[in-house]
């Protein structure tokens, strides 16, 4: 008979002594990794005047009909994909044309006060939601690292990230996802980088751990997961605007008169609604943003 | 199992109709499951769902009508040429349905922008164009007008190849970036009409 010797196991299969002694301990720890990936933490915020009065889309709307190519092209794909992306640790770089060039954590940020802002969203595509974002003022965000006077634009970038983003394999678009605002623009109090919805941090298909929010402009200009903000002097490229120029341009403003190449921008369908409303320029918010426009040509400038 | 098959391939009359009964419910299953979704409320976008998914199943059912007669070459049993005229009218039926709810839920009959997407807007123009070549084919189809139209009937439904092209540019030119699902119909469109034109060349007689 043969007796086996006990020297295939392998120092590696012993449990270490501390984690043997305190195992129970152990255990307990291990049982947090159960809980669903989808249980969010509440997130305090304060009441903004800027908020619509209009009713907001249900939360299962806003979560399950998203446009994040990064997990697939189809309006469930990210709700389906996006829980792969990991969120922790996560920090924006944000450099420049800055005097003070830096990295911001996300629970710094999230430490920030957080306003609730609900805001219409007007995709490019024709339908809109309203949604109660949380989140803080993106002027807030750049004021800390001063930009210097060569500081024109905003430039901004998408996490990539192949092995947790499914979408990214085909080159549907240039990734990483790009965006771009001009500074004033960047500077708007309406303009905001938001960290939740609905009262809670939110969630990875709506662009977790922080995303931009621009609600006068089509919703894609509103970059999801973003990693990377430099300051920048000339007009950075932007995804979409690089895929078809033609179709999307750099300002992308909600504009009722100018439509797309290929659809009608007069109208769209809020979700919920059976009949279309009347797109109104900037979204609606004509009457805090039009000043930043004046004098340019709205359609050349698209 | 054998008499089963003999069956299948040379159906009684009795048989055929059964046949014929069971394709047609079958083509009516997926208007069956768009309107469950759409009544019950799993769709965020229930009218952009119902467009495309009618949109969908035309193509679908115009890509089906088009391959009975390379299944047929194929070895496929002889009755399937006899539901060709079942599948052409539900093709007819679907694309009618699609045409509908654009005119009424997309546009709620507003004609004159209406008449401004088809002349500004190539999708809409060449998706229009499916529609009025497929009148005519689903107007003509009963037995009566192919006796009527005798030779011409045949020339005639050749339309169909116009128009099939006519529906994959729609789909195509509709999508916004990713072309994976257009790009898959045009293919087997290509392949069904490559099917045809090799058919047709002229061989020489041995």
């Amino acid at each position: 008979m043969l007796i086996r010797s006990p020297d295939d196991i392998l120092p590696s299969d012993i449990t270490p002594k501390d984690v043997y002694l305190n195992r129970r301990q152990f255990m307990i720890g291990s049982a947090g990794l159960l809980l669903p990936a989808t249980a969010l933490a509440a997130l305090p915020a304060r009441k903004s005047p800027f908020s619509t009065t209009e009713p907001a889309n249900s939360r299962s709307e806003i979560t399950g009909y998203n446009n994040y190519y990064e997990f697939g092209t189809g309006k469930d794909d990210p709700a389906l994909y996006a829980a792969r992306l990991k969120t922790r640790p996560w920090h924006i770089v944000v450099d420049g044309e800055v005097e003070k060039p830096r990295s911001f954590g996300i629970e710094e940020l999230l430490k920030y006060p957080q306003e609730e802002r609900i805001y219409r969203l007007r995709c490019v595509e024709g339908w809109s939601m309203v949604i109660p974002w949380i989140g803080f003022p993106l002027s807030s965000l750049l004021a800390q690292v001063r930009p210097t006077s060569k500081a024109k634009y905003v430039a901004f970038e998408t996490a990539l990230r192949p092995g947790e983003m499914p979408g990214v394999a085909r080159r549907v678009l240039n990734w990483p996802y790009r965006e771009g605002l001009r500074i004033d623009e960047a500077m708007h109090p309406l303009a905001i980088l938001a960290v939740g919805l609905y009262g809670d941090v939110l969630p990875n298909q709506n662009g977790a751990p922080i995303r931009l929010v621009v609600p006068w402009k089509y919703g894609f200009k509103s970059i999801k997961a973003i990693t990377h903000i430099r300051l920048v002097e000339t007009q950075p490229p932007t995804s979409w605007s690089q895929a078809a120029p033609d179709e999307y341009g750099f300002y992308s403003n909600v504009n009722p008169a100018v439509d797309h190449p290929r659809w009608s921008q007069a109208t769209e369908r809020r979700i919920g609604e059976f009949l279309k409303r009347k797109t109104l320029p900037f979204n609606g918010y004509g009457a805090q943003v039009a000043q930043l426009y004046r004098g340019m040509d709205l359609v050349k400038n698209f | 199992m054998l008499t089963l098959a003999a069956n299948l391939a040379r159906p009684s009359p009795r048989q055929f109709s059964w046949l014929k009964g069971t394709v047609f419910l079958l083509c009516l299953l997926p208007l069956a499951t768009i309107a469950w979704t759409v009544s019950s409320g799993t769709a965020v976008n229930p009218i952009e769902y119902l467009t495309r998914a009618l949109g969908v199943w035309t193509l679908r059912l115009l890509l089906l009508t088009l391959a009975v007669s390379p299944l047929r070459w194929l070895g496929a049993p002889g009755w399937l040429l006899r539901l060709r005229r079942m599948l052409g009218l539900y093709t007819f039926f679907y694309g009618t349905l699609h045409l509908l709810s654009y005119l009424w839920l997309d546009k709620f009959f507003d004609w004159p922008a209406i008449g401004h997407d088809l002349l500004k807007r190539p999708f809409i123009t060449v998706g229009m164009l499916a529609m009025l070549q497929m009148l005519p084919l689903a107007l003509t189809s009963t037995d009566g007008w192919m006796r009527r139209l005798k030779r011409n009937w045949g020339r005639l439904h050749r339309l169909i190849y116009p128009l099939a092209i006519c529906a994959v540019l729609h789909y195509w030119w509709l999508v916004k970036r990713d072309i994976s699902q257009p790009a898959l119909y045009a293919a087997i469109l290509a392949l069904l009409l490559a099917w045809r034109l090799w058919q047709r060349w002229p061989r020489r007689v041995q």
